[in-house]
């Protein structure tokens, strides 16, 4: 094993994913949160081949709703002995995993689950609450109707749209990779829904410049992988996904949601992300396969583009054309259909769908896949990890 | 309609939009204006503050026009518009507010087609509140 850069016990290929599971997405499904979590943390660890009295650490979001002690009860965990939770919604995605793979690397723990269980679909939209959103700094902002996550994100897609010329086509270009591989992924929640350019230009606005289908789904489901170390990970009955670099990111100055208040507000965390990401890895953009990059609203993707170095500044939604985000394109996206046409879990999926890429059973696999990029949300302050085979 | 929910930092800043004044948190050592209001000054970590007046003039730096769902008061009144107003003076002094299309006239008032990024503006206040009109010259 190479040394990573990070010290004297680097993360670099140091752990793996050696089991992913998930329950069924729908916008309504009949069981509880924690029932749902239980399920795709046993089906993790039935993927990966260990028992459930073998996990002692566990990484989840703060938004997680089934706690640690409720899950290790249920599940039969052994005795833990690290539990980490992220904050800051699906930014946290990717540091779920950083998390367990700085654990198992420093020997804190051996085997680590990570989970998301949401009932989103079914469940309240949490910007509904206003007793919980009120508090700084929604003062500055929801008095005056600015009330969604979609609204504080499209203020930003107006902004970039207006700087550099990127189209709603662009934005399309997004939407219409994720559906075309929920169109191949029987799992997704749209897999028998294709999208046509002309049911996206004619849909409804939510927040104008962005329209319905620039949204990502309102789901039910739960997902969950396991991280142990790579020499463990070789014997294990599936071929390791390689923790190769992970980061988080808080970048100086950054706002959250409503980053409108620095010199750049369009450069986000991606970029801050994207400068550790690469700083400790052997590899470099034009490495990577395949990406999962988190879309909970279409202009995201474009930022991340450019902020992970895929392009320049500015050049997102060029990046876009000609198919470039499809199959046989120069940067495959969001193979299981992402958030916006899969599954809406807080970008878990993401992961997974990283995870089958590389082993080689993604329902569209890009053929010899063996470096993945995956992202949590940009807009928020984020982490990405770098998967390899 | 949602009404700010302030905090300490926060609080200055609606009591002196309560007596029609738009004033922003300084530092009182570096003169480094700050939005939103803070503790302390990222730029020299003084806890020494000022309420600077500024001039109630900008130009739209973005916006969007809200479609619901919406909370129920917002949704009887869209689509209206949310801008962002970079502040003439301090570049970095962004507010989020509402474009309307005179004093005192509700969310939605303007007609869409008026909004435009880089457009020029004015504050007006209405029951406490920061609003914006276009300027005319």
């Amino acid at each position: 094993m190479a040394a990573g850069t990070a010290g004297p016990a680097g993360l670099k290929d140091a752990t793996a994913i050696v089991g992913i599971g998930q329950t069924p997405f729908a916008k309504r499904l009949p069981e509880d949160e924690r029932t749902l979590a239980c399920r795709a943390v046993l089906a993790a660890l039935d993927d990966a081949g260990i028992a459930p009295g073998e996990v002692d650490a566990l990484a989840s979001y703060t938004m997680e709703e089934t706690d640690e002690v409720e899950l290790a009860k249920a599940c039969g965990f052994g005795d833990l002995t690290f539990f980490s939770k992220v904050g800051f919604g699906g930014g946290g995605s990717c540091a779920t995993v950083a998390h367990l793979a700085a654990a198992v690397a420093t020997g804190q723990a051996s085997v680590g689950v990570a989970w998301r269980s949401r009932k989103r679909g079914s469940g309240a939209r949490p910007w509904t609450d206003t007793t919980v959103q009120l508090p700084t700094p929604a003062q500055w902002t929801r008095p005056y109707g600015l009330l969604r996550p979609v609204d504080e994100i499209a203020m930003l897609a107006r902004r970039y749209m207006h700087e550099y010329g990127a189209t709603r086509d662009h934005l399309f270009n997004v939407a219409l990779a994720c559906r075309n591989r929920a169109n191949q992924n029987p799992a997704a929640i749209m897999y028998d829904r294709p999208l046509t350019r002309e049911m996206y230009m004619t849909s409804r606005w939510i927040s104008e410049p962005l329209c319905l289908f620039d949204n990502c789904l309102e789901t039910d489901g739960a997902l969950a992988c396991v991280v142990i170390s790579a020499e463990r990970a070789r014997d294990c009955r599936r071929t390791p996904v390689y923790v190769h670099s992970a980061a988080q990111s808080l970048p100086a100055q950054h706002h959250g949601m409503v980053n409108y208040w620095n010199d750049d507000p369009l450069t986000g965390p991606a970029w801050t992300a994207a400068r550790h990401l690469w700083k400790h890895s052997d590899l470099a953009p034009e490495d990577v396969d395949v990406a999962q990059i988190y879309d909970a609203f279409t202009p995201l993707v474009l930022l991340s583009l450019e902020g992970f170095g895929f392009c320049g500044r500015g050049e997102g939604g060029a990046f876009t054309e000609g198919g470039a985000l499809e199959i046989g394109g120069p940067l495959p996206v969001n193979t299981g259909g992402g958030g916006l046409s899969e599954a809406y879990v807080h970008g878990f999926n993401l992961i997974n769908e990283g995870v089958k890429q590389l082993r080689g059973t993604s329902t569209a696999q890009v053929p010899g896949a063996s470096a993945c990029l995956v992202t949590a949300g940009e807009g928020v302050p984020t982490s990405a990890l770098l998967l390899r085979s | 309609m949602l009404r700010p929910v302030t905090d300490a930092d926060g609080a200055p800043f609606w009591e002196y939009a309560a007596r029609g004044e738009l004033r922003v948190q300084a530092c009182a050592g570096c003169g480094e204006p700050r939005f939103p209001p803070r503790p302390c000054c990222p730029h020299c970590q003084s806890f020494e503050a000022e309420w600077r007046l500024v001039p109630g003039t900008g130009r739209v730096w973005s916006y969007v026009v809200p479609h619901p769902p919406l909370l129920p008061d917002y949704a009887e009144l869209a689509p209206y518009n949310v801008v962002v107003v970079e502040l003439d003076k301090a570049p970095r002094i962004r507010l989020v507010g509402n474009l309307v299309a005179g004093p005192g006239e509700p969310l939605g008032s303007l007609p869409a087609d008026r909004l435009r990024i880089g457009a020029r503006v004015r504050v007006v206040f209405d029951d406490g509140l920061p609003r914006w009109v276009l300027e005319r010259s």
